[in-house]
Formats: structure tokens, sequence, C-alpha cells
């Protein structure tokens, strides 16, 4: 039986077509996910994100903990509100889950990770932290709303309490505010700029209509993967896993390596496959040719297969296709997709394919 | 959701078909198939002169979340397709059975005709997948 966030209700009534993700009922869209995409890219689009899991830890050795668990490092965190975006590893370098962490003070951090690995997340976090004075606490009160587009935060802000608004007005990207529990930062998942608000869950649904009235269309996960993909940014369980490294996925800027005497899990690993020449390299794709790009289609050169997409699909804002993929090192600006028997030329480029609304590829 | 136009035939495999009268028969997608994949941005239609087979695959409709295979409801020739589809894949989603149909081909059997659905017939069937 999946779960339900705060806001089922809303979304049923809202007309979402709702399906299974991460363990739970969330919408899809709400009618059409492609103006779902152009919504957020052109005004602002609101996302329930309540899924995924706000995890607290407390305690003495808090900051200690977290510069062995996690592969950036969170010494880098000096302002209260500061976040980073990170990989938690294992022994081998695979990722256990992507995450960002904020810095609230220096016994209090608090991370939020994916829902469909959130089980996992909490026993890993469990054992690792037994050592230390840390205390680990999912913050299951919590509902989380996502408020995205150019529009975002000039239509979210007058919403706010008072202090959220005066505090919240001058925030720079990658910092966060409090009020109790409400808790606003100024982080995302679409390219574009905004908030990412945590709320106390009885207060969500009310929230979630206020935005709606104030001109903040409701977005499912149809139109987060699309905006997610088009602004370069990974997706766990498809781009990563425990099988893959940061470094074969393209999140070798996230990994601190400095400074050299920091041990962090995986860190042995991580630093012979940095010098390991035949690594597979993190890329993106344009589809030049037609069809769309697909997870786990496979890419060739000639007869020699260089690659696989790991996360695909079509791109609203270029309307065409671009992917994720994989590839051998030695691999040339172009190569073939095999799609349902037939080769489709593809082309290779750097993500991300979208900001602030811009392509910021060469189409 | 609209209704379920009563001048043609369903397949299970919700593709729709439709005698035109002159020797020709109009095939697409249904209104339910298309609410169901989402908004489509991508059309493989089958070539014209190619034979298309009675619960074949012979296109392919993407949409925003996947593939589908668009199974032909009878066996015959393609004699036309409809070209516009392929700037302009929404359209299946906006109009269904008019301005979205896919491809026309001349029946080998008419009978197969008879093995298909009507509309009442599709509209419980649909109903029951509920």
């Amino acid at each position: 039986m999946s779960k339900q966030t705060v806001l089922y209700d809303t979304h049923k009534a809202m007309g979402a077509r709702l399906v299974p993700f991460g363990g739970w009922d969330m919408p899809l869209h709400y009618g059409s996910q492609l103006e779902e995409h152009h919504h957020v890219r052109r005004d602002a689009g609101m996302f329930d994100v309540s899924h995924m899991t706000v995890v607290d830890i407390k305690g003495a050795d808090v900051k200690a903990f977290l510069r062995y668990l996690l592969a950036n490092d969170v010494d880098k965190l000096k302002q209260p509100g500061k976040a980073l975006y990170t990989c938690m590893l294992n022994e081998t370098g695979g990722v256990v889950d992507d995450l960002i962490v904020y810095y609230l003070d220096d016994q209090w951090y608090r991370l939020v990770v994916n829902a469909g690995t959130t089980e996992k997340d909490l026993a890993w976090l469990e054992k690792r932290s037994a050592t230390y004075d840390a205390a680990v606490k999912p913050r299951r009160d919590l509902a989380m709303i996502a408020v995205q587009g150019p529009n975002a935060r000039a239509k979210a802000l007058p919403l706010l309490s008072s202090e959220l608004q005066q505090k919240g007005r001058d925030l720079k990207p990658f910092n966060a505010v409090a009020d109790g529990d409400w808790f606003l930062a100024r982080t995302g998942y679409t390219g574009e700029d905004g908030f990412e608000i945590m709320l106390p869950g009885d207060r969500a649904a009310e929230f979630w209509r206020q935005l709606h009235t104030a001109g903040v269309e409701p977005c499912g996960l149809g139109a987060r993967d699309t905006l997610r993909l088009e602004a370069g940014m990974n997706l766990y369980g498809s781009d990563m896993d425990e099988e893959s490294s940061p470094l074969e996925s393209g999140l070798g800027w996230t990994i601190a390596w400095e400074p050299q005497e920091r041990d962090f899990v995986g860190r042995t690993v991580l630093e012979q496959q940095r010098k390991d020449k035949q690594k597979r390299r993190f890329v993106g794709l344009v589809l030049t040719g037609r069809g769309v790009l697909r997870n786990h289609l496979k890419l060739f050169d000639g007869e020699k297969e260089v690659g696989e997409i790991t996360s695909g699909g079509f791109a609203p804002t270029l309307e065409r296709s671009i992917a994720f993929a994989r590839v051998l090192p030695d691999i040339g600006e172009t190569c073939d997709v095999e799609i349902r028997g037939k080769r489709v030329k593809a082309q290779l480029v750097k993500p991300p394919f979208v900001r602030n609304g811009k392509a910021v590829i060469d189409l | 959701m609209n209704t379920t136009p009563t001048d043609r035939r369903y397949a299970k495999s919700h593709e729709w078909i439709k005698d035109e009268g002159d020797g020709s028969y109009t095939i697409g997608i249904t209104d339910h198939a298309q609410e169901l994949l989402g908004d489509l941005v991508f059309v493989d239609l089958p070539e014209v002169g190619s034979q298309v087979e009675a619960g074949g695959d012979c296109a392919v409709v993407e949409s925003v979340k996947a593939a589908s295979d668009v199974y032909s409801p009878v066996t015959g020739e393609v004699i036309a397709i409809n070209e516009a589809l392929d700037g302009a894949p929404e359209t299946i989603n906006e109009d269904a059975y008019g301005t979205g149909w896919m491809f026309k081909v001349k029946l080998s059997d008419a009978s197969g005709m008879d093995e298909l659905l009507d509309a009442d017939g599709y509209e419980a069937m649909i109903a029951d997948e509920d």
C-alpha cells in the first residue's frame, strides 16, 4: 500500500493523475505535463515534494560525523542556513543517496533525502552515527513544497510570515532561513529560481491553496523530471546508484578532495578511480534524428557498443529529445542510439541543457 | 470525457477504425488511449504501400512518459498517413477521433471488422478497466 502525503486529497480535488513513486502515491500531472513544464520555465509552478524526507541530526559530534559520512565537506558551511549538495557513498564508492545538507548551528544539521531511499538511508545513518554524539531524527511532521520559476519567489513571499518575508527577500541561492517549523530555502530541482519550503504538515493544504490563488500552478512528477533533465540534474536510481560512483555520474564536482587528511566513506576507492583513464564518462546527448531517447537505450559507434542512456526523454523547452549517458572515455562527438532496432544519430553535449528558461547548448 | 463516436469500430488495444465508404478505412487511437499516454511528443507511422496485419504492431506513439506500440485492427495495405502528425503529435491529444487520425488502409478482408467492438462495447471495456 502506497503512502500518501498530507496533500493527497488536495491533489485529487485538483484533478491530479496519481501514480506510485518511491513508495508514495504522487501526482504525475494535473492535465498536461507539457503545460506544467512551461509554467515553471515561464512563470511559476509548485510541486508537492513531501515524499522526500527531512532528517535532522543533532549532537556535539554532528559536524565530525557528517565530514566522515558525506563525500562533500560540510566544513564549507560557515553561515547558518547555508546548503550543500553531496553524495553519501558506500565503501566501494557507490552512491547510497544524493542529498542536500543544511548547516543550522554547530550541533544541528538538516538533510533532505530521496523518498525511495529513505528507509535505507535512515538505517545507514543510524549505523554510521553509532560511535558519534549525533542523534538522527526524521521529521515526518513536516511537509515540503517546491515553488519554482522566474516569478516563484515574488508570488510565494507575500504568503509567508513577516519574519520569513523579511529574511527571505534577500536570501541568496543555496541558503535557507527558518521561522519556527517553517523553513525557507532558495533551492530547487528545475534550473529555475525559486524556493523549497518546509512547513508543518497540518498547514500544507492551506498554503498550497494560497499559492494556487496567487497564480502558482500545480505541477506533477512528470514535469519535475523533464525540468531536472533539461537543467542537467541527476536522478538517483537512474543516473547513479550503489553500483556507480560520482566520478562516473557527472558528480565529480561534489567530491571535496581537500583537505587530504579528511577521511570519508568511499574515499580510498574514489582516489583509485580518479586516476583510472578507462573510467566511463557521463555526458549529455541531443538526438539529431527522429524519435525519443529513453532510459537504458544502447549507444553505438559503428558496431561497437560505447555506452548506455541513464535517463532520457523529451525536452519541452528545446522541443527535441535529450538524455544523460554513461559512455566509454574515448567516444567522439556523435554516436548512434539504437531505438527499436534502428540506429539514430545523437550529438554529445555538456549538461546543463537549459538554465533560467534559456537553452545553454548549441542546437 | 469525450463520448465515443458510434460511426466506427474499436480494438481492445485502444485503436479505432472507421469505414470511409470509398473502400478506405481510417485508423487512429482512442481518446481514452491518448489520455492514458499523456502529452504526445513523437509519432512513428507506417510507410505508404506497406502491409499491416490485424493485431500486428505498425506504428509507435511516444508521450512525455513512454513509447507505446499501435496495433492495426485489421489486415490491409497502408494507402495514406497523416503527415501533419510529424510536426504536431499533440493533435492526437486534442482530437483523437478527428484530425488526430494516423493512417488509412485498403482492406484485404473486410470480415475482420466484425470481430471489433462497437462504441458501447468499447466503453464497457474501459469502464471495467477503471
